[in-house]
């Protein structure tokens, strides 16, 4: 942004000779468009989408509380105050304290941490999974087909459902070698990140397709450039852009999976807090104590519609197409 | 269009086998033994006899073949007997429940009216108010009820049933007391006043589910609305001097209804799954409930029907999706 803030003036002031002398003042003002990457550009047209900027300001705002928030307001999410329990809104526990008096602003933080990271963790890997299995396919012509029918069989399969029944089968399994929490982290992480690829996958397909045709592909592969290095100089860098949108909707999506996994009592174990856990927590009080419903589902809620703010800025930032007007 | 039909319902064939087994293999590798549950005081060869009559024990390849016989010749038989009162396939093995030992399928049936007036209410709703938002934002594009449209289905995407399905229970049912908050399964319709009573229990669930549904389906009217106003024939139309509403309600909607249609077909699976969620949150004793029930219960070969039904509802509606494309844009079709 402060980029962007320096670059004007001087961008402005550069234009005067411009139209005194166009001869000799055209060059200082090309260099000075050259100097502009494409991710000021880029920038430029996220700046203009109003929904996208607040979005991502609070998604900072998020990344920021979980991560310092432990240093800030140091209650352990698990220490059991019962003389505080069921406390509402006050000055020690802003966000009241739920029914065994543990402080639930604390237990928020500690609670997006896990959210947070697994919505990151989940999206990286399946955002790894569907780049590999899209390019190969879109490059290789013949692990074209095979590929393509195991994403279309990926596709058809009930996900819900498998996940379900993948955190039922191997929790204690993976419990008993890893240790609890790290253990139903990796399985929950997995889990996501192995159901949630085959969109990124037809898409990064579809590009790499596309750009195998084009004339630069043609002049390295003239060259002799290899394939290991025609992925990665070539081909990568141009499919960035649907690469960086399906992100934002992958840490959407795993971030309400992992919430409704733990709804459904088959997340997180109860003493370690997750936004999803807290909500299914409160709801056996929610009659008496509605606000510590709200607080976790808002936060989901928020977060997520945050994120899909970012990817349709993203998107419209991201293709040139709109970018110019 | 015969051919392409044949050729798509053929294709789908291998791919259920496939996602059968995989289903089956998946269960297969979990650890876990059916017969922990019971008593350390039962001998081990009375255990292995449970295990026997449980369907275990025998190879992993005869087990799978009896599962499929099992699920594609003798239920659809007995669904045959049910409806024409016939006798098929009387005393063959059927799929037992674990935990009642009675047909996976017969509760299957059990359950099935409550999710379908739930679940199936909640599309027609959603659809229903979904498509004349479509249209309205993508004719009047940028206007504030477009932008409005635009919020109120990110706020769709965005929030989960599992959340709205509390807040709207906060609000409506224990600030304001309109409507209850359990979904009663047993309430039977007999006159206006118990009709009223459903539709009371009714209108929370499906809302909800109707939020998501409308959310999706109204960007994709939106979408295909403003790809076909652009277009050249719509120009033609309004030159000619037709009348607004026809131009837009039969020129430019019956084009952009091709895909859209599809991607109706396309979500009905999807709000299966999401079904599973919102009856956790009202307590609707339906399909969702019993897989949640089931998976809690370690009942394998509940779960493994109820996830292979899952199943063969999205491949179904895959294919239906393909073939109504293909009918409705001739363009489209590979024959």
């Amino acid at each position: 942004m402060t980029d962007r803030a320096e670059d004007a003036p001087v961008a402005g002031h550069e234009e005067t000779p411009v139209a005194a002398n166009p001869v000799q003042a055209a060059q200082p003002q090309n260099v000075s468009h050259g100097s502009r990457s494409q991710w000021l550009d880029v920038w430029d047209q996220f700046r203009t989408h109003k929904g996208a900027l607040a979005g991502a300001g609070f998604f900072v705002f998020i990344l920021l509380a979980v991560t310092l928030g432990p240093y800030l307001w140091i209650y352990d999410p698990t220490y059991i105050d019962i003389r505080a329990r069921n406390t509402g809104i006050s000055l020690a526990h802003p966000l009241g304290a739920d029914q065994l008096g543990r402080d639930m602003l604390a237990r928020m933080i500690a609670g997006g941490r896990t959210s947070v990271s697994v919505g990151v963790t989940a999206m990286a890997l399946a955002l790894f999974l569907g780049t590999l299995i899209g390019v190969l396919a879109g490059y290789f012509r013949k692990l074209d087909g095979p590929l393509m029918r195991f994403t279309d069989l990926f596709l058809a399969l009930p996900l819900l459902p498998l996940l379900l029944v993948m955190v039922l089968l191997f929790r204690e399994t993976l419990s008993a070698n890893f240790g609890p929490e790290t253990g139903i982290f990796l399985l929950i992480v997995v889990g996501i990140g192995v159901t949630s690829w085959m969109p990124t996958a037809r898409i990064v397909r579809g590009d790499v397709l596309a750009l195998k045709e084009r004339e630069f592909v043609l002049a390295a592969r003239s060259i002799g450039t290899p394939d290991r290095r025609m992925i990665t100089r070539h081909i990568l860098p141009n499919v960035l852009s649907p690469i960086m949108v399906s992100a934002t909707l992958g840490i959407a999506n795993a971030i309400i999976t992992e919430s409704a996994l733990s709804f459904l009592g088959l997340g997180f174990p109860p003493d370690y807090p997750t936004w999803g856990r807290l909500l299914y927590d409160a709801t056996d009080y929610l009659q008496q104590y509605p606000e510590r419903v709200i607080w976790p589902g808002a936060a989901i809620s928020l977060t997520v519609l945050s994120v899909n703010y970012i990817g349709d800025g993203l998107r419209d930032a991201l293709d040139p197409r709109i970018r110019g007007r | 269009m015969l051919t392409f039909t044949l050729r798509r319902v053929l294709i789908s064939i291998p791919t259920l086998l496939v996602i059968a087994f995989a289903i089956f293999m998946l269960l297969e590798l979990a650890p876990g033994d059916p017969t922990a549950q019971l008593p350390l005081t039962i001998p081990p060869e009375v255990r292995e006899q449970i295990r026997q009559s449980l369907g275990l024990g025998e190879p992993l390849p005869v087990r799978f073949g009896k599962w499929l016989i099992q699920f594609f010749w003798v239920e659809p038989l007995h669904i045959i007997n049910g409806i024409f009162g016939t006798d098929f396939a009387e005393g063959a093995q059927r799929v037992l429940s674990w935990q009642t030992r009675s047909p996976v399928m017969d509760i299957v049936w059990q359950r099935m009216p409550q999710t379908l007036w739930v679940v199936g209410m909640s599309y027609i709703v959603g659809v229903a108010i979904a498509l004349p938002i479509g249209i309205y934002s993508a004719y009047k594009q940028y206007s504030v009820f477009d932008q409005a449209g635009t919020f109120v289905s990110m706020i769709g995407y965005s929030v989960p049933p599992f959340f709205s399905g509390v807040l709207v229970i906060v609000i409506f049912s224990v600030k304001l007391g309109w409507f209850p908050s359990i979904y009663d399964t047993t309430h039977v319709v007999n006159d206006w006043d118990s009709f009223v009573v459903q539709l009371r229990q009714m209108i929370m669930p499906v809302m909800v589910l109707a939020l998501q549904t409308t959310a999706q389906i109204s960007r994709f009217m939106r979408a295909s609305m403003l790809d076909n106003l652009g277009q050249d024939y719509v120009r033609t139309a309004r030159a000619k001097g037709m009348s607004e509403r026809s131009v837009v309600l039969r020129h430019t909607l019956r084009n952009s209804m091709i895909p859209v249609v599809t991607v109706i077909a396309l979500g009905v699976p999807g709000i299966f799954g999401g079904a599973i969620i919102t009856e956790q949150v009202f307590k609707v004793n339906g399909i969702g409930q019993l897989l949640i029930t089931a998976i809690q219960a370690n009942d394998l070969p509940m779960v493994q029907t109820l996830t292979f039904i899952f199943a063969i509802l999205i491949v179904l509606f895959n294919l239906i999706a393909d073939v109504l494309y293909g009918v409705l844009d001739p363009r489209i079709r590979y024959d």
